[in-house]
């Protein structure tokens, strides 16, 4: 018996209410531009929006704003204009699609993006370094840049109390502290502790639901698809951080998947082989591509996209509000740090996530697009094949570049990919 | 010191038996040509030392590297751009610059994708094939693609391998205090390789012989800039580059010779376009195409084999050496795409290195794939087109063997350049 009613239309209300909370931030960017409202460009992995929200700035997720211009396939357009700007074929498409909204005073397929008043970002991709060099040059924006020290060797992570540790999380700190300055300068609004407790709150009760939601994941049939839904659900994760709308939004979302494990319904029909993704899927084709193992049975209950694009939420870190500032920085150290590691030093996760996920598959998808995340890929699918007997299937296309994406040389990879499960679960069985 | 007097370079260490540096002339070990008269005077002249250079920066083998193993010293190889070498040569090991050579990546294709530059497949494959051996890898987040190699590596060999968290908030009040703590973190790490304390003492003789190391590649690059003529950019390459595969005090002594030689050249200036060379901080482009530039052109400046030079005065050495060579990483150095300072705004850092040089032209290049450069060449080329300042823009692969087409794309921008004037 379920003790309290749930709305008839549950199931697939986070997808909906996902999209209307889109269809609304980009009515507030569109209103923001119109009326000049400071705006900080910011990234996914370690926003900072707990302290840009203190300092009312809104906030734009330009790696967002690029890949939904693949999504609604109009991202050619803007990598054509950014390549006859003079930016290179084989550089980030995210980059691209940005340089060329710039030129176009911001037009978007989804509305208008105000220009930067500042830029936040963090060493966890280069690229981002580059990008933010590209809003100084055109705008002459500020630019904040966090040093994250990460991981510096495989299994060799530091922790609280450890010297080393705490000289990275002093550096944060620091770096925080003066973050804070810069926006107090540029805003002339006076830093409010009290207002930085509410938002981490926010931001707290939203990470307990992303850790929540993946758990959820490993029930069977999995209630979501990490690939498709999870791009929703990691696009609030981002842009609502530490608001009351992306807290509510997660406790909703929470209760979906809750209702779906309990009713067995998952997030395909028939759940045939359980797959876990790695690396960032490919937009310029994005329902297709999924379709590509959803039509088999396969669906993705997890991904390593889950854990860096959420910028570590996976750890489920959680801020102590007695002591803000100094839990940021441990936060902020913990949460990127594990974003990079997501994407360097990964096999010993997906080690051991196989077993509890009751992983059929693991797919490596490397792009041209993104170096961070693709370099380290055929490396790590080598690594895993020696340490755990399970299947893998390794393909190339991009995030944002259709003429990199040959749909039919995917097909026939992801078909032999599958044949090969089969075949393997055939064997199983009989060897039962 | 300053940079118009002598420089005395400090002698080879003398060995001590325990796997430290000995006094092993590595580049005359390894090349007859320089194998002395027995009379204790400095062998070869000038184009033999050029010669032994060229041959062994070009040798995918690491002769030097291999003899210095033989001898049974340790070696940590460091990629790409910046790595605080003094901190390694402290503790007696052989810091070596991993660059890459030019060899197909048989073994090394398999462990990466498609859309990657020929530096990181090529650096690997020297390893997997056992052509150079190390007791420690450091990378460095200089870009998406080198961040990766420190897993890569770790998965592939026993090794520490590691990345060093050179800050990219440069102008944190706070990024010194980071960077020191940091190079304590690698001290550490080296320590246990090297099987030895590193004292600040230690620290600050290498410093020294760094410095020394410093003020006669400055040496080199104010000859490129003076008097062109004297000295070609394949030829100061070679002289430069060998300096990440030997002791810097053999390079010191090198160098030394080196230059002699080269101010003793006649003075012959040619009517030739002066341009500065850009996009060479991390993969290098083949001898072949800095031979092909020479002959077109006085290359009097370019930023090939950065990271060897990336540090422009002498660091202090007294004091705390390990805050002082963070302290002249962040302030006493110069400027690369993969170095993120808002006071170095990459095109006018090209800009003052043109007219530093007295260039009149740039080439514009970057190695395929490589995003960091490919970025930077886009603002490059905006701001010279608002001055006027002609530019020739290219990408090189490591392992390109073909130079056709770009010799004649190259000769007639010169020409254009000359006969326009």
């Amino acid at each position: 018996m379920i003790a309290n009613p749930v709305p008839a239309d549950i199931v697939g209300r986070g997808i909906r209410d996902g999209a209307a909370l889109f269809r609304q931030r980009f009515t507030d960017l569109t209103a923001a531009a119109e009326r000049g409202h400071p705006t900080a460009y910011v990234f996914v992995m370690g926003s900072l929006a707990e302290i840009l929200r203190c300092f009312d700035f809104e906030l734009v997720f330009p790696e967002i704003t690029s890949l939904q211009t693949a999504v609604r396939g109009a991202a050619h357009e803007y990598l054509g204009q950014a390549e006859d700007y003079g930016y290179s074929p084989d550089i980030c498409g995210y980059v691209k699609a940005d340089v060329a909204l710039q030129l176009r005073g911001g037009a978007h397929p989804m509305g208008r993006v105000p220009r930067p008043a500042l830029a936040v970002q963090t060493n966890a991709c280069n690229t981002y370094l580059k990008w933010s060099e590209i809003w100084e040059r055109f705008y002459g924006t500020p630019v904040f840049t966090l040093d994250v020290p990460g991981t510096r060797q495989a299994g060799r992570r530091t922790w609280p109390g450890d010297p080393d540790f705490e000289a990275d999380k002093l550096y944060v700190a620091r770096q925080i502290d003066e973050l804070i300055d810069q926006c107090a300068s540029l805003t002339g609004i006076a830093f409010d502790i009290d207002r930085l407790r509410e938002v981490m709150d926010h931001t707290n009760s939203m990470i307990r639901a992303w850790q929540q939601l993946i758990e959820l994941n490993k029930h069977a049939p999995a209630p979501f698809n990490a690939l498709t839904d999870g791009t929703v659900y990691l696009g609030v994760i981002n842009a609502f951080r530490g608001t009351p709308e992306g807290r509510a939004y997660f406790d909703d979302l929470v209760a979906e998947m809750r209702h779906k494990v309990a009713h067995g319904i998952g997030a395909v029909p028939d759940e045939s082989y359980r797959l876990m993704f790695l690396g960032i899927p490919c937009y310029p084709i994005f329902r297709r591509f999924n379709e590509l193992f959803t039509i088999p049975g396969g669906n993705f209950v997890n991904s390593t996209y889950l854990w860096f694009a959420a910028g570590g939420a996976n750890t489920g870190f959680q801020y102590d509000l007695d002591h803000p500032l100094d839990s940021l920085a441990e936060g902020v150290l913990i949460s990127v740090r594990d974003a990079m590691d997501s994407m360097f030093f990964q096999t010993q996760a997906l080690v051991d996530l196989a077993e509890p996920f009751d992983v059929d598959g693991i797919v490596f998808h490397a792009i041209k697009s993104c170096r961070t995340v693709s370099t380290g890929l055929a490396d790590t699918r080598r690594a895993l094949m020696a340490a755990r007997d399970i299947p893998t299937l390794f393909i190339e296309s991009d995030m944002m570049d259709r003429r990199v994406v040959s749909e039919a040389q995917l097909k026939n990879r992801i078909d032999a990919f599958f044949e090969n499960l089969a075949t393997r679960r055939r064997r199983v069985a009989l060897d039962r | 010191m300053d940079d118009a007097s002598p420089i005395v370079p400090a002698p080879l260490p003398a060995s001590n038996g325990s796997g430290e540096a000995r006094a092993t002339a590595l580049l005359a070990a390894v090349d007859p040509r320089l194998a002395g008269n027995g009379a204790g005077e400095p062998p070869g002249d000038l184009a033999a030392l050029l010669a032994a250079c060229r041959d062994v920066v070009e040798d995918p083998a690491f002769p030097t590297v291999q003899r210095w193993r033989a001898d049974g010293g340790k070696v940590v190889g460091h990629f790409q751009v910046y790595f605080p070498e003094e901190i390694v040569h402290a503790a007696g090991l052989l810091p070596v610059k991993i660059r890459g050579a030019q060899v197909e990546p048989r073994s090394a294709d398999s462990r990466f994708g498609s859309y990657l530059c020929s530096i990181l497949k090529t650096s690997l494959e020297v390893a997997l094939s056992g052509q150079i051996a190390l007791d420690m890898f450091v990378t460095h987040p200089i870009c998406d693609a080198a961040r990766n190699l420190a897993g890569v590596w770790g998965r592939n060999f026993d090794y520490p391998c590691q990345i060093l968290y050179l800050p990219q908030n440069a102008n944190s009040r706070h990024a010194a205090a980071y960077l020191r703590h940091e190079y304590d973190r690698l001290r550490r790490e080296i320590e246990a390789v090297a099987g030895r304390a590193v004292t600040d003492d230690d620290l600050r003789r290498s410093i020294g012989v760094f410095n020394t190391n410093r003020r006669l590649i400055r040496r080199l690059y104010e000859i490129r800039r003076t008097a062109p003529w004297k000295l070609a950019v394949d030829e100061a390459y070679v002289l430069v580059t060998v300096g990440g595969l030997i002791q810097r005090e053999e390079h010191n002594d090198l160098l030394v010779r080196a230059i002699a030689a080269i101010e003793a050249r006649p003075d012959a200036p040619q009517d030739r376009v002066r341009v500065v060379f850009e996009g060479g901080f991390c993969e290098q482009p083949p001898l072949d195409l800095l031979r092909v530039m020479a002959q077109s052109c006085y290359v009097v400046d370019d930023d090939l084999m950065i990271g060897l030079r990336f540090i422009v005065e002498d660091v202090p050495p007294e004091g705390d050496p390990l805050f002082n060579l963070a302290e002249a990483y962040l302030e006493r150095s110069t400027y690369s795409p993969v170095q993120h300072d808002l006071r170095k705004p990459k095109e006018r850092m090209l800009l003052e290195r043109l007219h530093g040089a007295g260039a009149t032209a740039a080439i514009l290049t970057a190695a395929k794939m490589c995003e960091p450069g490919l970025e930077d060449q886009v603002a490059y080329a905006h701001a010279l087109d608002d001055l006027g300042i002609p530019y020739f823009v290219s990408e090189f692969e490591q392992n390109m063997s073909s130079f056709e087409h770009l010799e004649i794309q190259l000769e007639t921008f010169v020409e254009r350049l000359l006969f326009a004037a």
